[in-house]
């Protein structure tokens, strides 16, 4: 994967939503065992500490799990992922709606586009 | 266990120049840290205090609860701004003087490494590349099982390609029980690999902190805090 890290942002959040985003799109399948800590931190060219801090984070939020000694997996509970997969796609209408309001166009007017754009598509 | 690293305090004056004014400092294990400042802010005499080659002019430090010596030599891996190899020595003289010197030096792992970037050990120090040479000292001293790694400049003057290889290096060979302080004024080059960062001004620290809280608060890279910090 391309581990293209932005400047604002702590290091190890943009690397949760990275491997979120590959969960989510399916190139790591339920039960598939990741990598270890160093060799995804090798990868990513991070610090092994930030690699470990992201996947602790993935683990809190249930997308991955420990096996004792045997690493870290990706869950098998699909329900979560499809309650991620919806979170990530609200947060994605989220940003789109506020770069709109920006832009100075009402939801009404946002709606019509939405509605034109997506038609053209089919 | 202890802190791996200690200043109290500790001051070094070159004549009328202060260099370091009474700095207070601990540094922990299992860390990568950025000592960032400006030329002539203190950095390398710190690396310097912490290696031997100077002594304090009042206050403390102390490397695993000892102060700089042959003990504490035992531990610290040392990476200077300027080599002390001469250009007529191969690459396999200065395996064996690694070897004479250090307890700790793993020949294998830097034969190894040397390998990997198709050095030879016959190749004599003075027929290399900027950049190559660099490349051999740091694989020397990662190739130690030190506990304190002092890297003064260690990304300077070398290509992006070579860079990105010296800073795969550092993050593999560390261990856990080890700390890395690295010295450097490219800040964005190496910000994604620290821990912490120090930043250090006319022989004071400014701030330290680590680089997730800087983001977190200021918002910025560590660069770009560095560059408004710093401001000329």
């Amino acid at each position: 994967m391309a581990w293209i890290l932005d400047d604002s942002r702590p290091i190890y959040l943009q690397i949760v939503d990275l491997i979120k985003t590959e969960i989510i799109a399916g190139v790591y399948r339920p039960g598939d065992k990741l990598p270890s800590v160093r060799d995804l931190a090798m990868e990513a060219s991070v610090n092994p500490n930030t690699m470990q801090k992201a996947l602790t984070e993935l683990e809190r939020s249930g997308l991955v799990y420990t096996q004792r000694t045997n690493g870290r997996f990706i869950t098998e509970d699909i329900a979560k992922m499809t309650e991620i997969k919806e979170q990530l796609a609200r947060e994605q209408i989220q940003n789109f709606l506020k770069a709109m309001e920006q832009l100075g166009f009402t939801k009404e007017e946002i709606k019509k586009l939405l509605q034109t754009e997506l038609r053209e598509e089919l | 266990m202890e802190q791996l690293l200690t200043c109290q305090n500790l001051t070094k004056r070159y004549g009328y120049k202060t260099a370091l004014d009474s700095i207070n400092l601990n540094v922990e294990r299992g860390r990568i840290i950025g000592l960032l400042g400006p030329n002539g802010s203190g950095k390398t005499t710190l690396i310097k205090l912490i290696n031997g080659l100077l002594s304090p002019t009042s206050g403390y430090l102390a490397i695993n609860g000892s102060a700089p010596g042959p003990e504490t030599k035992k531990v610290v891996s040392y990476l200077p701004e300027r080599t002390y190899f001469s250009s007529w020595m191969k690459v396999s003289d200065m395996l064996d003087f690694f070897c004479d010197f250090y307890v700790d030096f793993d020949r294998n792992r830097a034969v190894e490494m040397l390998h990997r970037l198709n050095i030879d050990e016959t190749h004599r120090l003075g027929t290399m590349s900027k950049g190559t040479k660099e490349k051999v000292q740091l694989i020397m001293v990662m190739s130690r099982n030190a506990d304190l790694y002092c890297l003064d400049e260690p990304i300077g003057g070398v290509d992006p390609a070579a860079r990105d290889y010296i800073l795969q290096t550092i993050i593999t060979n560390y261990n856990e029980n080890a700390s890395v302080l690295i010295s450097t004024h490219l800040i964005s080059d190496i910000e994604n690999i620290l821990d912490d960062v120090i930043f250090i001004q006319d022989g004071h620290i400014r701030l330290h902190a680590s680089v997730d809280e800087i983001r977190e608060q200021e918002g910025k890279s560590v660069d770009a805090l560095f560059r408004e910090v710093f401001k000329c």
